[in-house]
């Protein structure tokens, strides 16, 4: 479960990038978080991965209190949490089978477990086929799949993705959109960051609509009211 | 403490893996690593050669503290007894470590001994000399202080001393340590920096790869430990070269002094003589540098 109780996040002294937002994700459940460029966005997804403190109010994040985490918690905190984002963040000199277990491996797996757990997410991501290619031999559709097949691959309860469909064409995206909703059938929970106003109109999910710093409407009825698109 | 947390909490599968990526990272940058293990065999060459010094002069000194003998000569107008009873007063004085008593017969003998052409001496009376003490310091360094001392005895009149060669040999150790203390401590730093800013190029290099690592949950002790063990290696490897280069250099300049020196003035000990000594530098100082080079530089970079 995600919950923000009034929180505040101030970048320097005249920068209020969050001006008191609360919400609650419950588990399993599905969210788009919509907004105009620079409405804090990215900012709420940092606070999530413990990537920034709030100045004020409090984060839980799957059982963790995100404003007074110990640092040596943190890392145990992020394994709960899957994160995808829109450039994908691949490492360029790894296949893709490679970039999946380096998930594994780093958080202590063993090689049996790589073993068995890798080929099943790619097959879940649809990319049994081209696990032996490297990230550059990839489109933009199946490196965000590889991206969310690692993000999945330590068995996240939460995953979020800031704009994961920003650098894709229509059709790409609507594919990266599916997937997540399929995954999110499995239980996972999953917030979205994203700007595609008529992808968001066909899922019929709650969305959670921010402007500047603050929750302007949230809702099962994809309201959308920026128009910088 | 916080991150060794996570390296308990890893497998022995992940030896495996940190080793290879710290020598990846070494050959990564190739170059840098060249270059930091040639300053650190450079470093511990000096390092090396400065101990050498100092533990051979420490050795040479006790030896000439041994030979380095004050004389504390006797009034002539006390008796034998009474002469010998001024040794309990000489032994009274501080930074006495012994007092021999030598009579004048003893003298003679010594003097003749002393002297090949002894036919020049004959007819010599025993009472051209004086009885005599035979005094070793505990501390040359504080002759003089003793010397007065000694003189202020009652029944001492006269206290000589060979002291030049001793005093000599005890500025130059003063000298060889203080020197190597500084340089020493310079070249650490410097070998330090060297593989400090190694190991931070090959983790620019991984920026990304570190990045991931935080993003999936790895913990800063498993993201650290492939630099420390760069950095580790790096340093042994230094380490190593430097200690065969000191043996070989070591011995041949052994081999030269024992060639020029025909009076064995000089005396080095063998090489092999050193080896736990200096073993344990090199292996202590390779780690060092390496461990706490890398260590240095991955603090920096992995505050987030
Ligand atoms: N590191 C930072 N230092 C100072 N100000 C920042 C920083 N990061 C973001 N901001 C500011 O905080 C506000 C919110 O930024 P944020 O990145 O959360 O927006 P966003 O909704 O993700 O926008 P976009 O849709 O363009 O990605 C903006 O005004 C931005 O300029
Ligand atoms: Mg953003």
């Amino acid at each position: 479960m995600i919950e923000f109780t009034d929180v505040v996040k101030s970048y320097s002294v005249g920068t209020h990038a969050l001006r008191g937002i609360s919400m609650q994700i419950e588990d399993g459940e599905f969210a788009y978080l919509v907004g105009p460029s620079g409405s804090g966005k990215s900012t709420i997804i940092k606070l999530i991965t413990g990537e920034l403190k709030p100045t004020s109010g409090t984060v839980h994040v799957n059982g963790y209190s995100l404003e007074r985490i110990r640092k040596r918690e943190l890392p145990f905190m992020r394994r709960t949490v899957g994160v995808v984002f829109q450039d994908f963040r691949l490492i360029q000199d790894m296949t893709v089978y490679e970039n999946v277990a380096f998930a594994m491996r780093v958080i202590g797996a063993r090689e049996k477990e790589i073993r068995e757990r890798v080929p099943y997410v790619l097959e879940l991501v649809g990319l049994e086929t081209k696990s032996r290619r490297h990230p550059k031999e990839l489109s933009g559709g199946e490196q965000q799949r590889l991206a969310i097949a690692r993000a999945l691959v330590n068995n996240p309860s939460t995953i979020i993705a800031d704009e994961p469909t920003g650098n894709l064409d229509p059709a790409r995206s609507l594919e990266i959109m599916s997937l997540l909703q399929e995954i999110n059938n499995l239980g996972t929970t999953m917030l979205v960051v994203t700007h595609e106003k008529d992808l968001v109109q066909r899922f019929h999910r709650r969305v959670i609509a921010i402007d500047e710093g603050l929750i302007v409407s949230d809702g099962m009825d994809g309201y959308f009211s920026y128009e910088d698109q | 403490m916080t991150e060794w947390m996570g390296i308990s909490a890893m497998k022995i599968n992940n030896i495996g893996y940190l080793f290879k990526e710290g020598i990846r990272g070494i050959f990564l940058h190739g170059f840098m690593s060249f270059a930091a293990v040639c300053v650190t065999v450079a470093c511990l060459l000096i390092v090396g050669t400065f101990s050498a010094v100092t533990y051979n002069l420490s050795l040479m000194i006790t030896e000439l503290n041994k030979t380095n003998e004050v004389t504390a000569y006797v009034d002539e107008t006390l008796t034998d007894a009474e002469a010998r009873s001024v040794g309990t007063k000489i032994n009274r004085v501080s930074n006495i470590a012994e007092a021999e008593f030598i009579s004048r017969e003893e003298a003679l003998q010594n003097f003749i001994a002393d002297h090949s052409e002894t036919e020049a001496f004959e007819g010599t009376s025993a009472d051209t000399f004086r009885h005599r003490f035979r005094v070793m310091l505990t501390d040359p360094r504080l002759l003089e202080q003793t010397k007065a001392d000694l003189e202020n005895v009652p029944g001492v009149v006269k206290v000589k001393a060979t002291e030049e060669i001793a005093a000599g040999f005890i500025m130059m150790q003063d000298v060889v340590e203080m020197v190597s203390m500084l340089i020493i401590v310079v070249l650490l730093i410097v070998s330090l920096l060297i593989i400090s800013n190694t190991v931070k190029l090959a983790m620019y290099d991984r920026k990304d790869e570190i990045a991931i690592m935080k993003m999936v949950g790895a913990t800063n002790g498993f993201i650290r430990l492939p630099f420390v063990v760069q950095g580790f290696i790096l340093g042994m490897i230094g380490a190593g070269i430097a200690f065969g280069l000191e043996w070989v250099m070591y011995d041949a300049v052994v081999a030269r002094i024992h060639e020029v020196d025909t009076f064995g003035f000089f005396t080095l000990v063998p090489f092999q003589e050193l080896l736990g000594v200096m073993v344990a530098i090199f292996a202590g100082a390779g780690m060092f540098v390496g461990i706490v080079g890398s260590w240095t530089s991955i603090r920096k970079f992995m505050d987030v």
